[in-house]
């Protein structure tokens, strides 16, 4: 059972009080790390999914080596800590990898990822207790309604940080997230920062082809949220539009980020297209990700 | 044959209610959300007192199983409320993925369950919740009997740890269960010890029970009567304690006979004991509109169906 432990007060990590002043550069080079990471884990079991993971590694990174306030020490109730939410945890490679090089857990254990008695599961989750996981997520649709109550209990609690919510554009055709949508601006949960990966993709193709999901910063405003703008895979931007979002919460609406993302970014023959969505490399394809995901210092697991 | 005094009758789903009020003024962890039923799942007077921690979600109960499983992480204790079908199939993946598999200390409470929710008729008349709560890994599964039952398991699962599912109704039952009992998760109360049959029932069934004993009794039929307020965990022991005196069993219940109180017994009764079984439950079918106790007659709920129940289970006893 996954149940809030003994309130501790959060020590803060060294990884983070190092990361509190990380710049774009060193961000980069943490991000290509965590992407050879991600096609690493999914080529060693042929299956997962790279292109969204790749497509969000800049903003997982952003949030724990640098926005985040959190300890890898983990406690399930995150008190005094920010906390993050992945509600399309179908890009867990991602998670994954940013927990372990965070100091969430050893960073072997990613080669454990999709394999049997492991701790990394295909998708997130709670029951074999894997550090920094909070709730299981696969099935779409669910995590702002979580995030939202977590970020209610918080406000019940007098606890000032954020919650922070990433779910996937192809994720938004789920009806339960527009049940939150409509949630949150009335019950005043301004203490949420929502991220949608908008990369326009999903399993069966476009997601204009698809179900064209249409102008997405007038439906969250008419729905009474605050909407923001920002490139997912560009550090410069990203970055300021996460401390932005954190300067407008407490002002009594919840607040929206619509990320234009690559699915694949990073890797050329997997960006842009909906078929790396749930593919994974072959060995040669492997080595070209690798020769084109380069670090000063790589440190693969 | 015991006697089971009661000086009134009442619902359920108020002992719900009034549970969740003393959980309000006992614990200030304990929260409280709804679907747009606070009136009828007996929520009103937690709403006044305590509405802080109220959370009104409108009619979106997938948002909140969602917002009730996140809620626990900042330790609360979220009690869900609305009707046992909006509950549990309309919401079921949400139930499993956010509060089964994640082990959350989710307590869904569920009111007008079965065809004694009356004249609304089969959309609203959920037969198959027990079964699909009891599939799920984690869940605990409660069905209680009477006002002070309801009430006393609504109190005690607060301070369970983990998800649990809690069954109640609409209409008014006897009251006979003592108001200050003790509420025992997976603990089988032995209401009447007889030598003949056992009849297992759970709740609105229980007092169909009782007076199902009384007729027996009549007939010289000695009938140990057991109430199953916990569906699961299932309280094997105490099953298998009384069949191994009786050697036959019957089962009662407000629910499909597939993946119900009786499903369990006959499961249980087949690994360890194989004695004959006769199941009093609705038998795949959905219900329809009807005033409760028409209902009850007609899908072969009451006294006299548990009476010919046990009849031909001791036939088959004595083959």
């Amino acid at each position: 059972m996954s149940q809030p432990s003994a309130s501790t007060s959060p020590v803060t990590s060294e990884t983070h009080s190092a990361s509190a002043t990380k710049t774009p550069a060193e961000l980069k080079q943490i991000a290509a790390q965590v992407r050879r990471d991600i096609v690493r884990m999914v080529h060693g079991v042929s299956s997962g999914h790279p292109g969204g993971s790749l497509g969000c590694a800049d903003l997982l990174v952003a949030l724990y080596f640098r926005v985040m306030k959190h300890d890898p020490a983990f406690a399930m109730n995150g008190e005094g800590e920010d906390l993050f939410f992945l509600s399309n945890g179908h890009i867990s490679p991602v998670w994954y990898s940013v927990l372990a090089r965070s100091g969430y857990f050893p960073v072997s254990e990613l080669g454990t990822f999709r394999k049997l008695n492991s701790r990394v599961q295909g998708h997130p989750a709670t029951e074999e207790g894997l550090p920094g996981i909070r709730i299981a997520s696969g099935s779409l649709g669910q995590g702002l309604s979580v995030a939202i109550g977590a970020a209610q209990a918080k406000k019940l609690n007098g606890d000032d940080r954020q919650v922070y919510v990433l779910m996937g554009d192809g994720e938004l055709e789920e009806g339960q997230v527009w049940e939150a949508a409509m949630y949150a601006p009335h019950h005043k949960v301004d203490n949420l920062i929502a991220l949608v990966d908008r990369n326009g993709q999903q399993i069966d193709g476009p997601t204009d082809a698809i179900m064209n999901l249409g102008n997405l910063r007038a439906k969250f405003e008419a729905f009474g949220w605050k909407v923001l703008e920002t490139d997912g895979n560009d550090l410069e931007k990203l970055v300021p539009t996460l401390e932005e979002a954190r300067q407008l919460s407490g002002q009594g609406l919840p607040i929206m980020i619509l990320m234009d993302t690559q699915m694949g970014y990073g890797v050329d023959y997997m960006m842009g297209s909906h078929k790396w969505h749930g593919t994974a490399p072959n060995d040669e394809q492997l080595e070209l990700a690798l020769q084109q995901l380069l670090v000063d210092q790589q440190s693969d697991y | 044959m015991k006697e089971f005094p009661y000086s009134e009758s009442k619902d359920t789903r108020s002992g719900f209610g009034a549970g969740l009020h003393e959980l309000g003024k006992s614990n200030p962890n304990v929260v409280a959300l709804t679907a747009d039923l606070t009136g009828s799942l007996k929520m009103d007077a937690f709403k006044k007192d305590f509405p802080e921690r109220f959370f009104q979600v409108g009619i979106a109960e997938a948002n909140m199983m969602g917002i009730a499983a996140g809620l626990t992480i900042g330790g609360k204790i979220p009690f869900t409320g609305t009707f046992a079908n909006f509950s549990t199939g309309r919401v079921y993946d949400q139930i499993r993925q956010s509060i089964a598999y994640s082990g959350k200390n989710v307590k869904i409470c569920a009111s007008h369950a079965g065809v004694t929710l009356g004249e609304d008729g089969a959309t609203h008349q959920i037969l198959e919740d027990l079964g699909m709560m009891k599939m799920l890994p984690h869940m605990t599964v409660i069905n209680p009997c009477d006002f002070n039952q309801t009430k006393a398991a609504t109190i005690a699962i607060a301070d369970y740890e983990g998800p649990v599912y809690l069954r109640f109704g609409r209409p008014v039952v006897p009251n006979f269960t003592p108001a200050d009992q003790q509420f025992e998760i997976g603990k089988a109360v032995v209401l009447n010890e007889g030598a003949d049959v056992s009849i297992f029932a759970t709740g609105h069934l229980v007092w169909k029970a009782i007076l199902a004993g009384k007729i027996l009794a009549e007939k010289g039929i000695d009938a140990e009567i057991i109430n199953i307020h916990t569906i699961k965990p299932f309280d094997e022991e105490a099953v298998l304690a009384s069949v191994r005196k009786t050697r036959c069993a019957v089962s009662a219940e407000e629910h499909q006979m597939n993946g119900g109180l009786g499903d369990s017994v006959a499961q249980l009764l087949a690994r360890e004991e194989p004695l004959p079984l006769e199941m009093v439950a609705v038998n795949d079918s959905f219900g329809e509109s009807g005033t409760p106790d028409q209902l009850m007659e007609k899908y072969g709920l009451m006294e006299n169906d548990i009476v010919a129940a046990v009849e031909k289970v001791l036939a088959r006893k004595r083959k």
